[in-house]
C-alpha cells in the first residue's frame, strides 16, 4: 500500500516523537532498576551477605528425652523404648509403587498402613523425610538395612518411643503420650517449639499430660549447613538440651497390679493409702485398657470396642466416678452429731424397721427392725433408723461440714485427668442448683449416704484414713520429680474428741470383727492385720427388689471402706464395684485381699485368713493372672506352710 | 544516527547476499554478548558443568540465530502481508492447547514439536505485535485516535490476554496487554485514552484495597494475603514470601563486585528457587556484584536503543511500530523480571530474555529480532 508522503512523513513524527517519550520512561524505569540494585548490592550489601551467612546456617531442635515414670520402688511405668522405623525420602525413592512393592516384600505392611503412607508422602515436601512403618522387630530393620542399596530413598531409623511396660496396671494413673495434634496446638497459648517435630509426642491423658511441662524437658540444638530446601548440608555443632524430670510416684507396682488383677472383669475402683502421709500406693480401675495403643495410634476398632464397653474401660472410676457413699457416710454422721452435742455414743435409739416422717416411711435395710440400738452397734450392723434419727437432730448443715472436714466434697490437687469433686449437699446447695428448699426427707437420705450425696473412691480414702488417724491426711501421687521429694500435705489435727473417735473406730473394728458384724466374713485373723471397716451399699434405683432379679446395670453398687491394722493404723483403703450388689459380699472380700497384700508387702499367705475362707482364697489367687518381673501375666505360684 | 556504511553506494533496498552488509550488526553483537552472559550463569548453577543447562541453550541460541538470519533476509512486506495469518495461527495454537490442556486434566501449556516444546502464549506476544503494526499500517492516519478504530486494537489484544489468562499465566498476560499498548501508543493513539486506562487501573487498585475489611470487600481474604505478603516477603518467610526474600538477600550478598564466577553461597546452597530460569538475574547479581548486574541492564539498555534508532528512523510506518512493539516486549521481559526477583514486582513468572533456559521464549525472540533485522534491511532509503 502506498500512502501519501505527507502521512509518511505524518507517522514518522509521531512515531519518532512517542518513541521518544517511550524511550525516556523506559530509560527512567532502568535508571530505578540500577538504584535499586545499586541499593541493595552497595548499600544495603553487608547486610544481605550476614543474612546469606545465617542463611546458610539453620539452627534445628533436638527432641529432648522424656523423662522416665517410676513407682516408689523404682520399678519403671513409663519408659521410652527404641523404636525401629522406616522413612522415605520421595525425591530419593524414584518410584514410590515400586519402592513400597519391594519394601513390603521385606516388612510386613498392611494395604491401610501403605495407603496412609503414601498420602503423608503426597502432602509433604519432597525431601521431607516420612515415617512409613515403625514399631520394627530388630529383624525386619536389619532386612531394611542390608536391603538398602536397592532401596534408594529408604532410611531405618531409630528413635525413642514411650512405652508401659506394666501395660493396664496404671493405664488411668499415668495415662499415655500420642502424635501432636491440631487441636493440642491450638490450646497452647505459646506452643514450644518442640510440638512442631514430626513425631514428637505429648502427653494426652492422666499423669504424662499434666505434667508434661516437667516431663518434656527442654530441646536442645544442632546449627546445620542446609539449602535453601531445609536439606542438611552438614552438621556445625550441637548443643544438647535437657531431658525430661523423673517422676517418682507414690504408687506401688505390685499392690497395683494385684489390686486391678483382683477386680477382674467387674466394673470397680480400689485407692489404698497410706495413712500416715497420704501416700497413694494403689489407685486401680477396672477394667483397664493398654496405654501402648494409644501410642501408636489406636485402630477404629479398637477403640470403638474401649468406648462401647459398658464397664468403661476409659474412664478413671478412683478419681473421676462418683457414688453415692451409702452407709459408709455414716460414720460422719455419728461424728457430726456427737460432736454437736444431740446425741451421746450410749444414748440408744429403737429401731423397728422403718421411721415414718412426713407421712412416709422410711425403710431400714433390715425390715424386721434392729431393736435398741446405740452408736457402736448402729455402726457394727448398720442400722438407717438410728441415722434417721441423728439427722432429724443434727441438721443437714451440720452433717455437710463434718463430711466437708472428712474430704468429701473436695477436689484434691492431683496430676490426673477428670478430678471430680463429688457433692456434699447442704440447704444452701439445694437452693443454688435446684431452687429448692431443703426438706427433712432429704436429711434422711442423706443421712445414710444416698439422695443427694455423691464421693468419688479416692474421697472415701482420704475419708477413711482421717478417721484412722484423726489427722487431716491430703493424698500425695508424685512422690519426687528428679529426684527432689515433695511435701507431703496435712493441716494437721482434726480436733475431735479422742474419745469419739476411738468408739467410731472400735466400731469399725467391730464391723469386720465381730460376728454380727457386716464384714465379719471378710476378715483377716492374724492378729496384727485386724481390718477395721465400713460396707456400704448405694441404691441406683428407688424401689428394694432383690438384686439379683434385676439387670447389672439396675443392682446397687457395692463399697467397703476401711483400714489396716485395726491397732495401729498403716494402709486405708477403699473400693467401690459398681452394680456389685451389697458391699459386705463384692466389695469387703477385695478390699480384704488389697489389704493383706499391703500389709504384706507382696502376696499374703493363706494363714492370715481365718479357716473358713482359705479355700475359697486359695482358688481366687492361683486364677488371678499376676504380671511378673518380665511383663507377663500368669497365676502366682502359692507357698504352702 | 547510525546509518549502514554502505547507505552511500547502495541507495535502493538491498538484495541477494548483500543483504549481509544491511543487518544491524550492532544488534547482532549485543544480543550474542547478552546470549553469552547466560551461558556463562547456566554453567556456573549446573555447579560448573555444560550440562544439563548451558549446552542445550547454546545450541538453541545457534538455532535462533539461524532463525533470525532466514526471518531477516525476508523482506518485511511478506510479514506485514502474513501478519494476520500468523496472529490466527498463534491465536488457534493457543485455543488447541487450551482445549487439550483442559482435557488432560493439566495445565498444560505447549505443544511438543519434537525437538523443542512450543509455547503458543509466546508466539502470540510476536504476532499480536505484528498485527496491530499492520494494522494501524493499514488504517487511515486520520481514524487512528477514533473510539470504533481503537477498540479493535484492543479486542485484538484482549482476546488472547483471556485466554492466556485463564490458563492462567498472569506474567504472560501482563506482557501481552503492555505490549500492545506500546504499539497502540507508538502508532499515534490519542494520550487520552491511555490516561483514562491508567486512572481506572489505579481506581480500582485503589478499591479493592480500600474494601478490605468492609461489607463490599471486592478480593477473597487469601488473596489479600498474597498481596501483604508481595508488600512486606518477611510476614511469611517460609511460605509464599519465601522466593522474593531469599531472592533478595542472594542478591545483595552480591556486594560491589560480587563473591566470583561459580562462589555464589545462596544458589550453590540451594537457596534460590528457579534458579536456572526465572531466578538466574540473581545469580548473576551474587556471583558478579552491582557491576555485573548493571553491565546486563546496560547490555539490554542497548539493545533497546538500537531498536529505537531504527524505528525511528525508518519510514515505513508497520516496520517501525512492529520494531518499537518488540522492543517495547522486550523491555517489559527484563524490566519485569529484574524488578520481580529484587522485590520490586510480584513473583509473576517472566524469564529474563536470552539468559533465563528455555527454547520457546529464546527461540521466539530470535524470530523478533529476526523482524526486526528484517526491517532494519529493507528499510526505505531517501532517493535523491
Amino acid at each position: 500500500m502506498k500512502r501519501p508522503p505527507k502521512d509518511t512523513e505524518k507517522s514518522a513524527r509521531i512515531v519518532t516523537r512517542r518513541g521518544a517519550v517511550m524511550g525516556i520512561c523506559m530509560l527512567g524505569f532502568m535508571g530505578v532498576l540500577a538504584g535499586r540494585m545499586r541499593f541493595m548490592q552497595v548499600e544495603q550489601g553487608d547486610e544481605f551477605r550476614l543474612l546469606a551467612e545465617e542463611n546458610r546456617i539453620n539452627l534445628r531442635l533436638i527432641p529432648p528425652t522424656r523423662g522416665l515414670i517410676f513407682d516408689r520402688n523404682g520399678r519403671p511405668i513409663a519408659e521410652n523404648a527404641q523404636n525401629y522405623r522406616v522413612v522415605i525420602v520421595r525425591e530419593d525413592a524414584g518410584d514410590l509403587e515400586e519402592t513400597f512393592a519391594k519394601l513390603r516384600g521385606l516388612i510386613p505392611m498392611s494395604d491401610e498402613q501403605v495407603e496412609r503412607a503414601m498420602r503423608e508422602i503426597q502432602r509433604r515436601s519432597p525431601f521431607v523425610p516420612v515415617t512409613v512403618a515403625d514399631q520394627l522387630t530388630w529383624a525386619d530393620i536389619s532386612e531394611v538395612a542390608v536391603n538398602a542399596p536397592a532401596l534408594p530413598g529408604v532410611i531405618p531409623e531409630v528413635g525413642l518411643t514411650r512405652r508401659y511396660p506394666l501395660f493396664q496396671d496404671f493405664a488411668h494413673v499415668v495415662g499415655y503420650v500420642g502424635p501432636v495434634s491440631d487441636n493440642d496446638l491450638a490450646q497452647l497459648e505459646d506452643p514450644d517449639p518442640v510440638l512442631q517435630i514430626p513425631e514428637f509426642q505429648i502427653g494426652k491423658v492422666g499423669i504424662e499430660k499434666k505434667l508434661e511441662s516437667q516431663l518434656r524437658g527442654t530441646a536442645g540444638t544442632k546449627r546445620i549447613e542446609v539449602n535453601a530446601l531445609g536439606r542438611v548440608m552438614r552438621e556445625l555443632d550441637r548443643q544438647e538440651g535437657e531431658q525430661g524430670a523423673d517422676i517418682q510416684l507414690t504408687v506401688d507396682a505390685g499392690l497395683q497390679n494385684f489390686a486391678q488383677a483382683r477386680m477382674g472383669d467387674e466394673s470397680a475402683s480400689a485407692v489404698v493409702m497410706d495413712v500416715r502421709n497420704g501416700d497413694i500406693l494403689a489407685c486401680a480401675s477396672a477394667p483397664s485398657f493398654d496405654p501402648n495403643l494409644f501410642v501408636r495410634g489406636i485402630s477404629v476398632p479398637d477403640y470403638r470396642a474401649l468406648t462401647e464397653d459398658d464397664h468403661r474401660p476409659l474412664a478413671t472410676k478412683t478419681v473421676q466416678g462418683t457414688y453415692p457413699p451409702g452407709s459408709t457416710f455414716k460414720m460422719l454422721v455419728a461424728i457430726a452429731a456427737v460432736e454437736a452435742g444431740v446425741v451421746t455414743a450410749g444414748e440408744t435409739v429403737f429401731c423397728p424397721g422403718f421411721r415414718e416422717m412426713g407421712g412416709r416411711r422410711f425403710h431400714c435395710w433390715k425390715r424386721a427392725g434392729h431393736g435398741w440400738m446405740d452408736m457402736h452397734d448402729s455402726v457394727v450392723q448398720s442400722c438407717d433408723v438410728y441415722y434417721y434419727e441423728l439427722a432429724e437432730r443434727v441438721g443437714i448443715d451440720r452433717i455437710a461440714e463434718m463430711a466437708r472436714r472428712f474430704g468429701l466434697g473436695e477436689k484434691y490437687d492431683l496430676p490426673l485427668s477428670a478430678v471430680s469433686d463429688g457433692l456434699v449437699p447442704n440447704k444452701e446447695w439445694k437452693r443454688r442448683t435446684r431452687g429448692q428448699e431443703w426438706r427433712i426427707g432429704d436429711s434422711l437420705n442423706a443421712a445414710i449416704g444416698q439422695g443427694y450425696n455423691l464421693a468419688s473412691p479416692l474421697q472415701l480414702a482420704v475419708m477413711t484414713a482421717r478417721i484412722a488417724t484423726g489427722e487431716g491426711i491430703a493424698p500425695r501421687l508424685i512422690r519426687s520429680v528428679n529426684g527432689q521429694e515433695q511435701p507431703v500435705q496435712t493441716s494437721g489435727p482434726m480436733g475431735i474428741s479422742p474419745t469419739l473417735m476411738s468408739q467410731i473406730r472400735k466400731s469399725m473394728f467391730d464391723v469386720s470383727n465381730h460376728r454380727r458384724g457386716t464384714a465379719y466374713r471378710s476378715r483377716l485373723s492374724e492378729e496384727t492385720m485386724k481390718i477395721a471397716g465400713k460396707t456400704g451399699t448405694s441404691q441406683v434405683r428407688s424401689v428394694v427388689v432383690r438384686n439379683e432379679d434385676v439387670p447389672w446395670e439396675q443392682r446397687d453398687h457395692a463399697l467397703f471402706v476401711g483400714y489396716a491394722p485395726a491397732d495401729a493404723p498403716r494402709y486405708a483403703c477403699s473400693v467401690v464395684v459398681e452394680h456389685g450388689g451389697g458391699g459386705s459380699r463384692a466389695a469387703a472380700p477385695v478390699a480384704r485381699d488389697v489389704l493383706a497384700y499391703a500389709l504384706s508387702g507382696g502376696l499374703p499367705s493363706l494363714d492370715i485368713y481365718p479357716n473358713a475362707t482359705r479355700g475359697e482364697v486359695e482358688a481366687l489367687f492361683t486364677s488371678m493372672p499376676l504380671r511378673r518381673e518380665d511383663g507377663s501375666e500368669a497365676p502366682p505360684s502359692l507357698d504352702r506352710a | 544516527m547510525p546509518v549502514s556504511y554502505l547507505e552511500y553506494r547502495v541507495q535502493t533496498v538491498p538484495t541477494g547476499l548483500s543483504k549481509i552488509l544491511h543487518l544491524n550488526w550492532a544488534l547482532v553483537v549485543l544480543l550474542t554478548a547478552v546470549a553469552c552472559m547466560g551461558f556463562l550463569m547456566l554453567y556456573s548453577v549446573a555447579g560448573g558443568s555444560m550440562d544439563p543447562w548451558a549446552r542445550p541453550q547454546m545450541e538453541r541460541f545457534g538455532l535462533g540465530l539461524a532463525l533470525m538470519f532466514f526471518v531477516a533476509f525476508v523482506p518485511v512486506y511478506f510479514w506485514r502481508n502474513v501478519a494476520l495469518l500468523a496472529y490466527a495461527l498463534a491465536f488457534a495454537l493457543l485455543l488447541v492447547v487450551e482445549v487439550a490442556g483442559q482435557t488432560a486434566g493439566g495445565a498444560q501449556r505447549w505443544i511438543d514439536l519434537g525437538f523443542m516444546r512450543l509455547q503458543p502464549s509466546e508466539m502470540m506476544k510476536i504476532t499480536l505485535v505484528m498485527l496491530l503494526a499492520a494494522y494501524y499500517d493499514w488504517l487511515d492516519m486520520s481514524k487512528v485516535s477514533r473510539p470504533v478504530w481503537v477498540l479493535i486494537p484492543v479486542f485484538l489484544i484482549l482476546l488472547p490476554t483471556g485466554l492466556v489468562l485463564a490458563q492462567p499465566d498472569l506474567g504472560t498476560a501482563i506482557l501481552l496487554v503492555v505490549g500492545g499498548a506500546i504499539v497502540m501508543f507508538a502508532a499515534g493513539v490519542h494520550w487520552a485514552y491511555f490516561a483514562i486506562v491508567a486512572a481506572s487501573v489505579g481506581g480500582l487498585v485503589t478499591a479493592v484495597m480500600s474494601s478490605r475489611g468492609t461489607d463490599w470487600q471486592l478480593l477473597q481474604d487469601y488473596q489479600y494475603r498474597r498481596i501483604d505478603t508481595f508488600l512486606d516477603p518477611s510476614t511469611d518467610p517460609l511460605g509464599a514470601g519465601y522466593h522474593i526474600t531469599q531472592s533478595t538477600i542472594a542478591f545483595g550478598s552480591g556486594g560491589w563486585t560480587g563473591r566470583g564466577f561459580m562462589q555464589g553461597t545462596q544458589t550453590r546452597l540451594n537457596f534460590l528457587p528457579e534458579k536456572h530460569t526465572d531466578f538466574i538475574f540473581t545469580t548473576l547479581a551474587e556471583e558478579f556484584g552491582f557491576l555485573g548486574a548493571v553491565s546486563l541492564l546496560t547490555l539490554y539498555g542497548l539493545i533497546i536503543l538500537f531498536c529505537f534508532v531504527s524505528a525511528m528512523s525508518n519510514k515505513d510506518r508497520f516496520a517501525a511500530l512492529m520494531t518499537i512493539g518488540i522492543a517495547g516486549a522486550f523491555f517489559l521481559y527484563f524490566a519485569v523480571n529484574m524488578s520481580m526477583v529484587m522485590g520490586l514486582a510480584p513473583v509473576v513468572g517472566v524469564p529474563l530474555p536470552l539468559v533465563s533456559f528455555g527454547g520457546s521464549a529464546m527461540l521466539v525472540l530470535m524470530v523478533a529480532f529476526g523482524l526486526v533485522q528484517s526491517a532494519h534491511i529493507h528499510r526505505p532509503r531517501a532517493r535523491e
